[in-house]
């Protein structure tokens, strides 16, 4: 799986997209800095953008590498590597050159304006950490999609609909069923509908770090253990681990079963 | 030569009477025992010195104008039999005491130290320890109450009492107390011209500050941290709040500031932080909001039913969850030039002033006010289309709330 | 060599492979023949693991192939298509085959066979059909495997190179390999191969030396032989 993974990275760092991916970043840290000068600032409104881009990245990125790839994956379907070395080494390599644009573009704005002498170090881990959180959920998911269409357009039509779905659809039916069932205690239910959506997951970490006075100002038990403990923040973690352990399980049993 | 000697002599007896006052001294090896007895030896303007020891008494009454002063903090044990320190004279200084054990009653309100109907008080360098209330003033006026130390353990409010409480008292100058652990750490009714300086009261049960029917008062450069409510001013007029720092007052009805049929105040400069509520505002009219700082708070100010004639001014306002919060469609508030950080917009002719108009009013504060569950889903990309959607055609929030001239720079 | 039996393949509806058996002995060459759809291709990426049978099963070297995949040590291939990583160098690409199979493999030579040395850091997807088709012939026959599969080896070939191809296939069965060879230019496979395996449909029509092919069909050339054997059905 390493030599896999090895030329599936060394393909990507020097494809034109990684390139495009990484220039944008780096530009998005400087304009960012340049035009306000806070780091802490910059940070809360990177944090912002990436739950929503880096998953709509991931999600098109890895169904494009996926289907761009396909010569590549027959090529090293004859040699002597099992299946799931192959796909699991193009997933890291995607997802690996993916989070590496990230950091790198990100991280070096950051560090010319004195990061690492500011308190926003903090901060701004963890905004890499959910960021290359994102990007391993998401190139799974595209993976996923793409393993299971032949068909390019209807693959990469389902990997932006996955991706709206996400970022914006399944908010408005949580609020509207928050809305609708008021009167019932639904602290349990939030909590759970926020479970099963990465991108809501990703924001809740972020919101324990931004607006935990105004989480604080709600009732509920649950929610008070969630986001009054460090117990919130390590179920956010798990939860989003698994969130990138079973769609690789779920691709590893698609590839070893797949035609090519 | 001898009548002129006589003249004299009673001169200096009638007119010196502080000069010559002497000094009661009482230990544990003195002739006199205890301060009761100390204190009904001594003469008018005498001193009471309390020796190091400790001295088990409660019920201990000052009825005649002296200073009761302790020697490296002696300690008066009330046993909690009930109150401990009761002043009944004007003139009377106490200092450098440490009040443990105060009995606890469901009928009587015991304190530590009880003035009443008294003037010309001074209460100093006390520290009390394992009390009901801390300092209890009724009726007492123009007195000090300096530097003295309140730790309370209070965990209910139906069993605790109050850290400072001044009761139809006037012209009091509470100033760098610290009070914590108290159901109210200071607490005000029917009390005007009170000037409250440089205290901190943090850990209270209920509030850090607490007015009630009182007018004229002035509180300026406390902290109030990590109170169930920082500040709670009710139905009062001409309240002063000025340079003080209200933070971390965290929990489901926790505010920085809670104001509820007050008019007339002035809030300026102060420093509202990481609060889960920064102000509360419920039917309080004509008051200024100037040059305050609203820092990550949950909700930076927040507005429950009728309010007039408000003018937010010059107040930055640095990442908060909500800036401002309204349940009406109606608004009859002005804000001006204010610093907003989530405000977007630009400025074109540089005059630092923005050029497109900031509403502070989200839509998603309407629905998180109806909905508190819906506090979830804050900063989600769905929110934010909504609340664009309401900025562009306000059909929730009131219309004509909106800093017109949003400053570009934060004000330092 | 390799047996096979029972190989049953559907692809949705379409049934693909009905029930093949066979078995290739080793040190000869086969020529897989058929029709378009006929099912070559899919016999050859089921004895390549890249189809997954639906039933029966496969022994390459004495060994089930169901979930192995070390056995593919033993097999040099050549896809159909010519398609590989265009961000590679040819080079590179062949730098990364030596080092994902573990073996250094003999590229020099067959580098100068097909003249490729003008293109070597070139990338892959700058190069002509042919070109491409040449550097996949060069990865197929680098290593010293024992069996050797082609998919439709001369396609896109100039007749240079075609002659170059045929005098390497009977270089490797010199040397006592196996290989399998699919091609629609039947002269290539009257010149190269030992035996026919003719599919029809899903089946094997036909298995036999050409000599046998020649005569069952009373023709003289294998491109008679093979319509004749079509039109019998």
């Amino acid at each position: 799986m390493g030599k896999v993974l090895k030329y599936s990275f060394y393909d990507l760092i020097r494809s034109r997209w990684s390139y495009i991916y990484f220039l944008f970043y780096l530009a998005l840290g400087f304009v960012l800095l340049f035009l306000n000068n806070d780091l802490s600032k910059a940070v809360i409104t990177l944090m912002n953008i990436i739950i929503v881009l880096v998953p709509l990245i991931g999600t098109i990125f890895g169904t494009m590498y996926y289907y761009n790839s396909k010569e590549f994956t027959e090529l090293l379907l004859a040699q002597p590597i099992t299946r799931s070395h192959i796909f699991l080494g193009q997933y890291l390599g995607v997802a690996g050159s993916l989070s590496f644009s990230l950091a790198l573009g990100l991280g070096i704005p950051f560090v010319a304006y004195g990061l690492l002498k500011s308190n926003a170090i903090f901060d701004f881990t963890l905004l890499l950490v959910t960021g290359v959180f994102l990007t391993l959920i998401f190139t799974a998911l595209a993976f996923n999609i793409a393993i299971s269409n032949e068909n390019k357009i209807k693959g990469f039509g389902y990997a932006v609909l996955l991706w709206l779905f996400m970022a914006v659809i399944y908010d408005g039916i949580f609020l509207l069923s928050l809305i609708v069932f008021e009167e019932y205690p639904l602290d349990t239910f939030s909590m759970v509908a926020t479970a099963f959506n990465p991108i809501d997951l990703s924001r809740t970490l972020i919101l324990l770090k931004l607006d935990i006075s105004a989480l604080l100002g709600y009732t509920g038990a649950v929610f008070r253990k969630f986001f009054g403990t460090q117990i919130g923040f390590w179920i956010s973690i798990l939860v989003l681990t698994l969130w990138i352990v079973l769609p690789i399980l779920r691709l590893q049993y698609k590839a070893n079963r797949k035609d090519f | 030569m001898v009548r002129n000697l006589v003249f004299l002599t009673f001169l200096f007896v009638l007119f010196s009477g502080e000069a010559i006052a002497d000094t009661v001294m009482v230990c544990s090896s003195c002739t006199i025992k205890s301060i009761q007895e100390g204190i009904t030896v001594a003469k008018e303007y005498d001193t009471v010195l309390v020796k190091k020891g400790t001295y088990y008494e409660y019920n201990i009454h000052v009825d005649k104008p002296l200073t009761l002063k302790g020697e490296n903090y002696p300690i008066i044990d009330g046993q909690k039999k009930g109150e401990i320190l009761k002043i009944i004279s004007d003139n009377v200084t106490i200092d450098g005491l440490f009040i443990i054990n105060v009995g606890v009653s469901y009928t009587t309100d015991f304190a530590a130290i009880r003035v009443t109907k008294s003037e010309n008080f001074t209460i100093q360098n006390v520290v009390l320890e394992k009390l009901f209330f801390g300092i209890y003033l009724e009726k007492s006026s123009h007195g000090t109450v300096y530097h003295n130390k309140i730790i309370g353990n209070a965990k209910d409010e139906y069993n605790s009492g109050n850290g400072i409480q001044l009761w139809y008292s006037h012209f009091v100058n509470v100033s760098h107390n610290h009070v914590q652990g108290t159901r109210d750490g200071i607490y005000l009714e029917f009390s005007d011209n009170i000037t409250i300086t440089k205290n901190t009261s943090t850990k209270n049960l209920r509030y850090g500050l607490h007015f009630m029917f009182s007018d004229n008062d002035v509180y300026t450069e406390n902290t109030f941290e990590g109170n169930g409510a920082g500040v709670a001013v009710m139905f009062s007029r001409n309240i002063d709040m000025v340079n003080n720092t209200f933070k971390k007052n965290w929990g489901t009805s926790a505010y920085g500031l809670l104001l509820k049929e007050i008019n007339d105040a002035k809030i300026r400069n102060n420093t509202f932080e990481e609060n889960t509520v920064a102000i509360s505002i419920e039917g309080s009219n004509r008051i200024t909001y100037q040059n305050n700082d609203f820092v990550k708070n949950g909700w930076a100010i927040r507005v429950i039913g009728a309010c007039y004639t408000n003018s937010f001014m010059g107040n930055n306002f640095l990442h908060n969850s909500f800036d401002v919060s309204y349940n009406s469609r109606l608004n009859d508030n002005e804000f001006r030039s204010n610093y907003w950080s989530n405000y977007t917009g630009y400025d074109l002719d540089k005059d630092g002033i923005g050029d497109v108009p900031y509403r502070p009013v989200k839509l998603f504060s309407y629905i998180a006010n109806r909905t508190p569950e819906t506090i979830i889903l804050l900063r989600s990309l769905f929110m934010d289309i909504i609340d664009f959607s309401e900025k562009v055609s306000p059909v929730f929030t009131p219309d004509n709330l909106k800093d017109a001239q949003p400053l570009m720079k934060k004000r330092l | 060599m390799i047996q096979i039996a029972g190989l049953h393949k559907k692809f949705g509806k379409n049934d693909v492979l009905k029930g093949i058996d066979l078995n290739i002995d080793p040190g000869k060459i086969y020529a897989i023949l058929g029709p378009n759809g006929s099912g070559k291709t899919t016999l050859i990426k089921s004895i390549l693991g890249m189809v997954i049978p639906d039933k029966g099963s496969i022994e390459v070297l004495g060994e089930s192939i169901k979930k192995g995949w070390k056995y593919r040590k033993q097999i040099d291939y050549l896809p159909q298509i010519a398609n590989f990583p265009g961000n590679l160098k040819v080079e590179e690409l062949m730098a990364m085959i030596k080092d994902l199979r573990n073996d250094k493999g003999e590229a020099e030579e067959l580098i100068e066979i097909f003249a490729l040395q003008p293109h070597l850091d070139k990338k892959l997807a700058n190069l002509s059909g042919g070109t491409k088709q040449k550097v996949n012939l060069v990865i197929a026959f680098m290593f010293e495997s024992q069996l050797l599969i082609l998919d439709e080896p001369n396609t896109g070939l100039d007749p240079n190179a075609l002659i170059q191809l045929k005098a390497l296939i009977k270089k490797e069965k010199e040397k006592g390999k196996t290989l399998l060879i699919t091609s629609h230019v039947m002269q290539f496979v009257e010149e190269v191969a030992d035996e026919v395996i003719y599919l029809l449909e899903g089946n094997i029509y036909f298995k036999g030396t050409l000599t046998e092919l020649m005569e069952k069909t009373q023709q003289t050339n294998v491109e008679h032989a093979v319509a004749a054997l079509t039109k019998k059905k």
